[in-house]
């Protein structure tokens, strides 16, 4: 029986693969998450982790040919930049804090 | 003409997956923040943009095509973005130590 909601075809197949190797690229990038050594360096594992999703989710939409998908890899462009700079702005104070403490010791 | 067009897709979207790949990889073994940056946006932008350059054949019309050059010209924008902001604390930190 043929999957209604899958273009069976080697075109989609090929659509699906490289969804799943970007995937499984940035999985592979959240190494850097776990051994830091800053928190830039974790927020760049997160940015990584952000546009590889966005890209394996417009090849998924392609390839079960799901227009919907494209509105989930939006919303998640608007998340991950958000992500960022809500840690950039978290960042950049406690900095500030840490600098001011070690000029007044 | 179909076929040329699928060609073209499939050469693109690898060349994609092989920007992910770079930028996977120089995240895990460059030295330090700025370069493993420099790799970062590698994937961020060539990788995005040669896979939506990819897409633009299989998407279904000429709206679909205009939506996904709007997804593309917004991740542009805000990891262009995000980039600065990381590299300037990246360097605020290098500065307090």
């Amino acid at each position: 029986m043929r999957r209604r909601w899958c273009r069976a075809s080697a075109m989609a197949e090929f659509l699906l693969l490289m969804a799943a190797f970007v995937v499984l690229m940035v999985a592979l990038g959240l190494v850097r998450v776990a051994i830091g050594p800053g928190r830039a360096e974790r927020m760049m594992a997160a940015q990584l982790l952000g546009s590889g999703a966005i890209g394996a989710l417009l090849l998924l939409s392609a390839a079960v040919g799901e227009p919907a998908l494209v509105d989930v890899a939006l919303t998640l462009a608007l998340l991950s930049a958000f992500a960022s700079v809500a840690f950039v702005k978290f960042a950049v104070k406690q900095d500030r804090q840490a600098g001011d403490e070690g000029q007044a010791q | 003409m179909t076929s040329l067009l699928d060609l073209a897709s499939i050469v693109a979207i690898a060349a994609g997956a092989v920007f992910y790949l770079a930028g996977t990889v120089g995240l895990l073994r460059f030295p330090d923040a700025y370069t493993r940056l420099h790799a970062l946006t590698k994937a961020d932008n060539l990788g995005m943009a040669l896979v939506v350059l990819g897409l633009l054949p299989q998407a279904g019309g000429l709206l679909a095509a205009l939506k996904l050059v709007l997804v593309w010209l917004l991740v542009m924008l805000s990891s262009a973005a995000v980039s600065q902001l990381i590299a300037r604390s990246a360097r605020r930190r290098d500065a307090v130590q």
